[in-house]
């Protein structure tokens, strides 16, 4: 029985297995998934009641199966499904969640892949990160083309993998795990060809869909799914996304330039720059550890943003509702 | 039908086995929440942590290197955090030249390389055990109990009970790929790169199709048998004296493991 393998080069790494994370960090990635899963919860509970368990069960044994079909790329490597992109756009968001949350435990409790007291974080990284801008790009293609659709929702499952690379890196410097002039280049540029794949078998799994069963994917079903509001909370991951990751990986490092104030460390650290040298923009020539903090500081309260915009979107949903029905 | 594939549990009739789920799973998670506590470089901490493991392993009856081996998954990971042998500060141990960079690995770099490896491989381990003495369906019945909400929980075990048989719908659609793409000895099969990822995304989406489909097909099913949105289950777990007594027994050793690695 093949599970899809941790080692395949191009599977995605973001299953952080327990003693990688601090105590704090830990925490406070428990503390906003509870807050999703749970909002996720409640809203599913309301819209299907007793039909919701076997629903859900199933789909999540779906995503769970999914993550087996591969394509081969080359060199005896292949591409697999991380998933989170593709729940979020057939399912809407909150389900996506769940059901996301779901594998990911059974991941970690079946197949110790990914550790138990750290699954708070990879909760956050592989499943609400990826349904929040999944969603969220999908949803601003509403009403589009057929062929625009497609390439928003390959980018957004693009987006949705290289947003928990970045989050994935970040924990793991918080926690003191790994520097992050290292880990994140070496992180974002894996999953940047990993997304490729992901991007491709999302795409190709929804232009199926879209064939087979239109009913599943049309405007009424997404935009019934979740309100405009959902654009805005993709496009600020997005943001996030794009502007945090070079800004944090930027050359020199500020993490570095700290560690060199300090007087205790020597040329060592610079390597991977050499050997990733282009990891750097131009406009940001001076960063400092003041900026990085301040954008992993942002990254959490994007997330908490996000769940005062859940309580926003409760409202919007229902009369996108009514525009959707009219 | 694969079902045994998913289910890690080794059958057996140890004290371990008979132990209430709950116990087993808070006892996993606390011991798994010592190893983070335990600091950097105390060996001590970790030697305690691996022989409570190791007797627990005698006690449920499995081979002794039953978790040690099971527990190299979490190694390619270990990449991650190499990096800290080099960037936290203390003693120079070496200087190595690679071409025209200079690493210096430090003693208490190590140290917490070591730790954050000796704690990871450690917490695998436990969850091992878990897994590997208790039967899946009697785990989520102990997640319901520790007050999960229960969409998750229902969801789980739902998926659990599905899990076999989508991995074999996936198995057959993977080996009618394989069926229809003739291939020469040491020659790629179908076409362009393009072209393969469409197909695993026509299969992925097949299988969603198939999944939803059987997904309703099930729910009607039952419906049809009185299905009301609740699920029974005929083992009624109840904490018995031998249960508090080990779940006091463990908590006791954890809490000596904290006090010893601060010595």
């Amino acid at each position: 029985m093949v599970i899809a393998s941790a080692f395949s080069p191009l599977t995605p790494q973001l299953h952080i297995p327990d003693g990688f994370l601090s105590t704090a960090v830990t925490l406070v990635f428990w503390l906003i998934t509870i807050a999703f899963v749970s909002i996720a919860a409640r809203r599913l509970q309301h819209d299907f009641d007793e039909r919701l368990a076997p629903l859900m069960g199933i789909l999540a044994a779906f995503i769970f199966a999914a993550q087996m079909i591969n394509f081969p790329v080359a060199g005896g490597t292949s591409g697999h499904l991380l998933g989170g992109a593709l729940a979020t756009i057939i399912l809407g968001p909150w389900a996506a969640i769940l059901v996301m949350t779901a594998v990911i435990g059974a991941q970690a409790i079946l197949f110790q892949d990914g550790g138990l007291l750290v699954m708070g974080a990879n909760i956050f990284n592989m499943g609400i990160l990826t349904a929040l801008i999944g969603f969220g790009l999908y949803r601003s293609a509403a009403g589009r083309s057929r062929r625009t659709k497609l390439l928003v929702a390959g980018a957004a499952a693009w987006l949705s993998v290289m947003a928990g690379a970045l989050s994935t890196s970040l924990q793991l410097w918080l926690s003191g795990t790994s520097t992050l002039n290292i880990v994140m280049p070496a992180m974002l540029g894996v999953h940047a060809l990993i997304g490729v794949g992901e991007a491709l078998i999302t795409a190709g799994a929804l232009a199926f869909i879209m064939q087979t069963r239109p009913d599943l994917l049309s405007d009424a079903e997404v935009t019934q799914r979740g309100g405009r509001a959902w654009i805005v909370v993709g496009a600020v991951i997005t943001l996030a996304v794009i502007l945090l990751a070079p800004l944090a990986s930027a050359n020199p490092d500020g993490l570095e330039r700290v560690a060199e104030d300090y007087g205790f460390i020597n040329a060592g650290l610079d390597s991977p720059y050499q050997i990733l040298p282009d990891y750097t923009i131009p406009l940001l020539g001076e960063t400092s550890l003041s900026t990085i903090i301040a954008g992993a500081i942002g990254a959490v309260v994007v997330a908490g943003l996000v769940i005062l915009l859940a309580q926003f979107l409760r409202k919007s949903a229902s009369s996108d509702q009514q525009l959707a029905t009219d | 039908m694969q079902t045994s594939a998913f289910d890690r549990y080794q059958a057996g009739d140890s004290a371990i086995h008979r132990l209430d789920p709950r116990v087993k799973v808070i006892i996993t998670v606390l011991f798994v929440l010592s190893n983070v506590l335990i600091p950097d470089g105390a060996w001590l901490g970790f030697v305690l942590a691996l022989t409570m493991i190791l007797i627990i392993t005698n006690w449920a009856g499995l081979a002794w290197d039953f978790v040690l081996k099971r527990s190299l998954i979490v190694l390619p990971f270990a990449l991650a955090a190499v990096t800290v042998i080099f960037a936290v500060p203390g003693v120079a141990l070496a200087s190595i030249h690679i071409g025209p960079w200079t690493l210096t690995p430090t003693d208490a770099g190590l140290i917490r390389f070591i730790s954050i490896l000796v704690r990871s491989l450690l917490s695998v381990q436990m969850a091992i055990l878990l897994t590997a003495t208790t039967p899946f369906p009697d785990l989520i019945h102990a997640l319901r109990h520790l007050r999960l909400p229960q969409p998750l929980v229902a969801t789980l075990s739902f998926m659990y009970r599905y899990l076999a048989v989508l991995s074999d719908e996936t198995t057959r659609l993977l080996r009618a790929r394989r069926a229809r793409s003739a291939q020469q000895p040491g020659m790629h099969s179908g076409g362009p790169l393009l072209w393969r990822a469409r197909v695993a995304g026509n299969m992925v989406g097949q299988l969603f199709l198939r999944s939803l489909e059987r997904g309703d097909r099930v729910y009607k099913a039952m419906l049809a048998r009185g299905y009301t949105g609740h699920l029974y289950t005929l083992n009624p777990h109840v904490m018995q004296r031998h249960d508090w007594l080990m779940a006091a027994l463990a908590l006791a050793v954890l809490a000596a493991i904290q006090i010893l690695s601060r010595l």
